[in-house]
């Protein structure tokens, strides 16, 4: 779960990367009022401060003038841009060094900066607008006093974690003593955001000030300048003593930091939380440990031998493929928020969704929560009524989370109509269909929808499996049919995948393209063929994992199997949620598209399930029974497994070998389908992978597997295990490509 | 959050003699030329105030404590009544402001009406608009006369701080509706056996937006941050406030208040919230919402208040055929609306520059402004957005600033911060005020503005009478 938590958080932290330098001073500025300093950090090449070497070394010397200054009595540390503090290091930096040794480095100089800062005669104030993440917060929680805006873009973090790394500026080593060691677990080793309310309550910042609406300068400018005379009066009234530096504590706070300070409990923790991150990591992140360890480390020997683990597990953790896997996906997914195809002629305004199940009602969700005019269609009031209950609910669930008011709630509800007939839709600037999947249907509603919906509207098929071109057959203009394929449910799943026929406009493409962005998306975009690319390289793997049921392992192996090589869900489970009569007639599809090389498993055995009614999750019963909250596996299941038994092959039947074979045949199928055009590039596959079907994140997606694995080892285990089952394990010319020159790779190398 | 306000203005100290003096004469320059001489449109009925009155404004929890809110505008309408020496059957249509109901007297118009000894054939609605409920009982009343609906029409507005309606919790309520549905014993039992001790916790109104949930002291702060308002420039303003609605106390400039005999408590004939203080008192109160930085506080905004108002509107022809000589002109008038977060307070800047548009007048022909002051940080923002061409561009769609109105035409003889602020009363408040200081001024046009909760504003011209 965290692993997944901490892929879907990746989205929301920024980290730039730009190194320029200028012999001026370009990134920190410093003002003095009186008797105080205020220092203003702005990145003048990117649109978000981080801690790169420029920003360090003009830092230092503006501290050294300042220290060096007796007029001066204290300092405010403030970005002027708006929505960021600090979003944190620079990755590239990081990414530059060639060795443990010298991340180590810039680990030790980044710790005595704050050092410095730390112990700083003069007090500092940091006043925070917008993103302090990572060595922002570092930097955040070493000035003497923090002042923060009740910004929504106002967040502080340790995402490191998320890149495979720990926070390597002194965040170990600080935060736990800050905000005590349960919370300071739960911000290191989850990596999420923490909002500038919460952040006061746990005692990350001192104060809060509010943001400003419009007066005589733009609010962002004004909230700035407010933010500024706030942090300035506390700045002066540390020094007239007026302000304390210790934190208000109620009794219940002092007697837990009470407890705390027993080294038994302090103990207990540590034990609780490596079982919990063991558990959900399955050893295959090495930084959640690493964290642990470091805090261990300070807590236990003290400061210097805490600040030394902090800055060599940082170094060995820069340099695990683990965290460059990560770093690859994080910029991958930089590259899937922009628009390859440009901005559209028309800006949807209107979008109308056909079929209010599961898909179309969670497409109206995150559709309506951008105020986009949404009009929610079905044929029966009995499933408009579900789909408008299921819009209602997610929303709801925010107001009680409170992220959102329940008046926010009613004002983007107000952007929902749901109806049953076609009114409005000459209105539509885009109609996405989410109707049964069957060809005749959709043949059916798209000819319903172009009678009614003006010329320049798009069509955009919601399918997982049927080709676009074939339902774009039934179109009278099919440059204006495009495929978006999401993914249930559809409001937590990251990516959308758009599929594009050879007919598709550019224009109709762009379109897609922008609504996905404007819904928050993450957005591959990817040829038409069966099963485009997501759906193709599920399918052999799941095909494998019935063939292994038949083998006679049972639903919670196979789903330990899987989980224990990074999926965060078990083949078994994923089988159950996708649901036994998709996965069923997904897999007969694609046989018939691509013939015996999608075989292995027996379909028969998931028709037969379908049969009884297992038809997964939603039905109760599956490869599990779900009852209360509960799932244990089927009882009846053992009888139809029995029915199509399959004798294993001992010499490829390990527990290793059975994740090869689930494994190699998906990234096989994937690599197949650079090679065949449906895929574009290979980040775009790692994206796909890793946000639509969990792969492994700690693998970085199927390309970067390959490349770190090396193609040459893979096409050896596919060999052995092609001689054993046939041709679902023959490796595609392209992998055997790599396989023949190690010096070829997917993505390009990173030290 | 009432309480505190309460304590913290009462904990102002008195003692202190008036600090500031105010430098500036009261004469009054003649009215210079005008963009028009009058307002009169050709067909377009001429509606006048003939008079308006008000009970004293008390601060809530005083002497009108026991009281409820139609006893207040009863004694408004009695008083206007007795001012007139209206015939009690004169009057086609009653119509009053408030904002916060008592559920008893939901029309609040009619039982003060009835009580009041109108002739019960009398029509009577009840308005809210938030602090404008007042204005829009006028306008209301404007509209009716002006359809040839009506010919004289009582408007008037009332609000009763004292005691407001606190509930049970919505799951209390829940049980004890079910409680009236439950037919046996048993059921009942089990019903009253589910109440627990956190359905006991009462719900309490409070002066906060519905739709942003903050309270309407936490929005003035920001507003005053927002345009760079000063604490001292509020305890300033706040201070200059109560100086002149002293002043006009004393001087008996406050001639709308009509006394009031509450039951079984003393004759109440004057106005008890007019406190002026010293600067140095002033600035030692802390911030009441923004803590610890803001800079609104229980001395510079207005406080909770109970008082009701009312005011006789007729057609020309009709006062002048009742033998009236009537007051005022009430000429043209504006609604407004904007964000409810960030823009609550800005009302009177964006109705000014639009009704003085419509009445094709300038901000230098107005001699006489009145001005709803809600917070001092309030009223000095709506002034510097006023001044501000970047404002007016960039928010209004405007062209340039409308500009500020000069201090010496405004607000002289106190406002809401320092007579006090009954929600729904303080509009015929104003109007009243504009019609009495054009006449005593010797001014010919008037401007009354005022924000309300909601993000909405308002604002009228008013022209004399001829003398």
């Amino acid at each position: 779960k965290m692993v997944t938590r901490a892929v879907a958080a990746l989205s929301r932290f920024t980290i730039r990367a730009r190194c320029i330098l200028f012999a001026a001073r370009s990134h920190v500025n410093c003002e003095i009022k009186g008797d105080v300093a205020v220092i203003r950090i702005s990145d003048p090449n990117s649109k978000v401060n981080t801690l790169s070497l420029q920003m360090q070394k003009e830092m230092t010397e503006v501290m050294d003038e300042v220290w060096g200054n007796s007029a001066i009595k204290c300092v405010v540390m403030i970005s002027s841009k708006p929505g960021c503090f600090i979003a944190g290091a620079d990755i590239n930096m990081i990414q530059a060094c060639k060795s443990t040794e010298e991340v180590t480095r810039l680990s030790q100089e980044g710790q005595k900066i704050f050092e410095k800062i730390e112990k700083s005669p003069k007090p500092i104030v940091a006043a925070i607008n917008g993103s302090c993440l990572g060595g922002g917060l570092e930097f955040a929680i070493a000035c003497q006093y923090r002042v923060a805006t009740k910004s929504k873009t106002t967040v502080l973090g340790t995402p490191e974690v998320m890149l495979g790394l720990l926070p390597g500026a002194g965040g170990t080593q600080r935060l736990p003593k800050m905000i005590g060691l349960p919370n300071a677990f739960d911000m290191m080793l989850t990596g999420r955001n923490i909002r500038a309310d919460k952040a006061k309550k746990m005692g990350l910042v001192h104060q809060l000030v509010d943001t400003l609406g419009p007066g005589l300068k733009s609010p962002e400018e004004r909230t700035i300048e407010y933010l500024e005379e706030v942090a300035i009066d506390c700045a002066r009234g540390i020094v007239n003593k007026k302000l304390a530096l210790t934190k208000e504590m109620n009794m219940m706070q002092k007697i837990q930091d009470h407890v705390m300070s027993y080294s038994f409990v302090q103990n207990r923790i540590y034990s609780t939380v490596e079982k919990k991150v063991l558990k959900q990591t399955k050893g295959l992140y090495p930084a959640p440990m690493k964290i642990i360890e470091c805090v261990k480390a300070g807590m236990e020997q003290g400061p210097d031998a805490g600040y030394l683990a902090e800055s060599q597990n940082f170094g060995k953790l820069a340099m695990t493929p683990e965290s460059k896997a990560l770093v690859g996906l994080y910029h991958g997914q930089v590259a899937c928020k922009k628009n390859r195809f440009g901005v559209p002629e028309k800006e949807v305004k209107t979008l109308a969704i056909l079929g209010a199940g599961l898909i179309g009602a969670g497409i109206a969700q995150v559709t309506v929560e951008k105020s986009i005019n949404t009009i929610l269609k079905d044929i029966t009031e009995e499933a408009l009524n579900q789909g408008q209950h299921q819009v209602y609910k997610g929303l709801n669930d925010k107001t009680k989370k409170k992220s959102i008011t329940s008046f926010e709630r009613d004002s983007i509800l107000s952007n929902l109509t749901g109806q049953l007939d076609y009114s409005g839709f000459e209105k539509a600037d885009m109609v996405i269909e989410a109707v049964f999947e069957d060809l005749a249907i959709k043949h059916k509603v798209l000819k319903e929808v172009e009678a009614v919906i003006p010329p320049n509207c798009v069509f955009a098929s919601n399918t997982a499996a049927l080709a676009i071109k074939d339902i774009a057959a039934a179109s009278k203009r099919p440059e204006k049919v495009v495929g978006m394929h999401y993914f249930s449910p559809v409001d937590k799943m990251q990516l959308l995948e758009i599929i594009t026929t050879d007919k598709t406009s550019k224009d109709t493409t762009a379109s897609a393209v922008a609504l996905g962005l404007k819904q928050g998306k993450v957005v591959i975009v990817v040829g038409d063929g069966p099963g485009f690319y997501t759906t193709r390289c599920l399918a052999p793997m799941l095909a494998e994992a019935v063939r292994v049921l038949q083998e006679g392992v049972d639903p919670k192996k196979l789903d330990s199997l899987t989980t224990g090589f990074g999926f965060p869900v078990g083949a078994a489970t994923l089988a159950d949620k996708l649901g036994i009569d998709v996965a069923a007639h997904m897999a007969e599809n694609l046989g018939k598209a691509f013939g015996s090389r999608f075989g292995g498993g027996n379909l028969e055995l998931l028709k037969t399930m379908v049969a009884k009614g297992f038809k997964g999750r939603k039905s109760g019963k599956g490869f599990y029974v779900y009852q209360s909250g509960l799932k244990d596996i089927n009882p009846e299941l053992k009888e139809i497994v029995e029915s199509y038994n399959m004798m294993p092959t001992p010499a490829v039947s390990s527990d290793s070998d059975v994740q090869y074979r689930l494994i190699s045949r998906f990234v096989n199928e994937a690599v197949l389908c650079l090679q065949e055009g449906i895929l574009t590039n290979p980040v775009e596959g790692d994206i796909g992978a890793v946000f639509g079907l969990g792969f492994p994140p700690f693998l970085g997606g199927p390309f970067r597997f390959v490349d770190n694995f090396g193609a040459d080892k893979l096409v050896e285990k596919m060999k052995t295990f092609e001689e054993v089952f046939g041709n679902q394990f023959t490796p595609c010319q392209l992998l055997l490509d790599h396989a023949k020159d190690p010096s070829r790779k997917f993505h390009r190398l990173i030290h | 959050m009432a309480s505190m306000l309460m304590n913290s203005v009462r904990n102002c100290s008195l003692k202190s003699p008036r600090a500031v003096q105010f430098g500036k004469s009261f004469t009054f320059p003649a009215c210079g030329t005008k963009s028009k001489k009058t307002l009169s449109k050709t067909g377009v009925k001429n509606i006048v105030l003939v008079d308006g009155v008000r009970t004293p404004f008390l601060q809530s929890g005083t002497t009108y404590a026991d009281l409820m809110p139609h006893d207040l505008a009863r004694t408004a309408l009695q008083g206007l009544l007795n001012r007139t020496g209206i015939p009690k059957d004169a009057v086609d249509y009653i119509i009053y402001g408030t904002v916060i109901q008592e559920v008893k007297t939901s029309n609040v118009a009619r039982e003060a009406a009835l009580g009041a000894g109108f002739s019960d054939r009398i029509p009577a609605h009840t308005v809210t608009m938030a602090c404008i409920s007042s204005n829009q009982a006028m306008t209301t009343a404007v509209g009716m006369i002006a359809a040839g609906q009506c010919d004289a029409v009582v408007a008037g507005g009332v609000e009763f701080m004292s005691d407001v309606p606190i509930r049970h919790s919505r799951k209390m309520r829940k049980t004890m509706l079910s409680l009236n549905k439950a037919k046996t014993l048993g059921a009942r039992l089990a019903l009253l056996g589910s109440i627990r001790p956190a359905h006991l916790a009462p719900e309490l109104p409070a002066v906060a937006e519905f739709s942003t949930e903050e309270t309407m002291g936490h929005s003035a702060d920001r507003l005053a941050a927002a345009f760079g308002v000063s604490r001292r420039e509020q305890d300033e303003y706040a201070l200059r406030s109560h100086s002149l609605a002293k002043r006009a106390q004393d001087e008996g400039l406050l001639s709308d208040v009509v006394g009031f005999k509450v039951p079984g408590k003393d004759i109440v004939s004057k106005d008890n919230g007019i406190r002026p203080s010293s600067m140095e008192q002033m600035a030692k109160l802390k911030p009441a919402f923004v803590k610890p930085h803001g800079t609104v506080t229980a001395a510079n905004s207005s406080y909770l208040t109970d008082g009701a108002s009312a005011v006789l509107i007729m057609s020309e022809e009709k006062a002048l055929a009742l033998g009236y000589k009537p007051k005022a002109y009430l000429r043209d008038f504006v609604y407004v609306s904007q964000d409810p977060k960030d823009q609550l307070l800005l009302g009177p800047s964006y109705a000014t520059p639009k009704v003085l548009e419509r009445s094709g007048l300038k901000l230098a022909d107005i001699d006489v402004f009145e001005f709803h002051e809600a917070f001092a940080g309030q009223i000095l923002s709506n002034l510097k957005a006023m001044d501000s061409d970047w404002f007016a561009k960039t928010y209004m769609g405007r062209t340039s600033k409308v500009g500020s109105p000069p201090l010496d035409k405004f607000n002289l003889w106190g406002g809401s911060l320092s007579l006090g602020h009954p929600f729904g009363a303080t509009g015929c408040r104003l109007v009243t005020t504009v019609a009495h200081r054009l006449k005593k001024e010797g001014g010919q046009y008037g401007l009354v503005a005022a924000c309300a909760a909601g993000g909405q504003g308002h604002a009228m011209v008013i022209e004399a009478y001829p003398q």
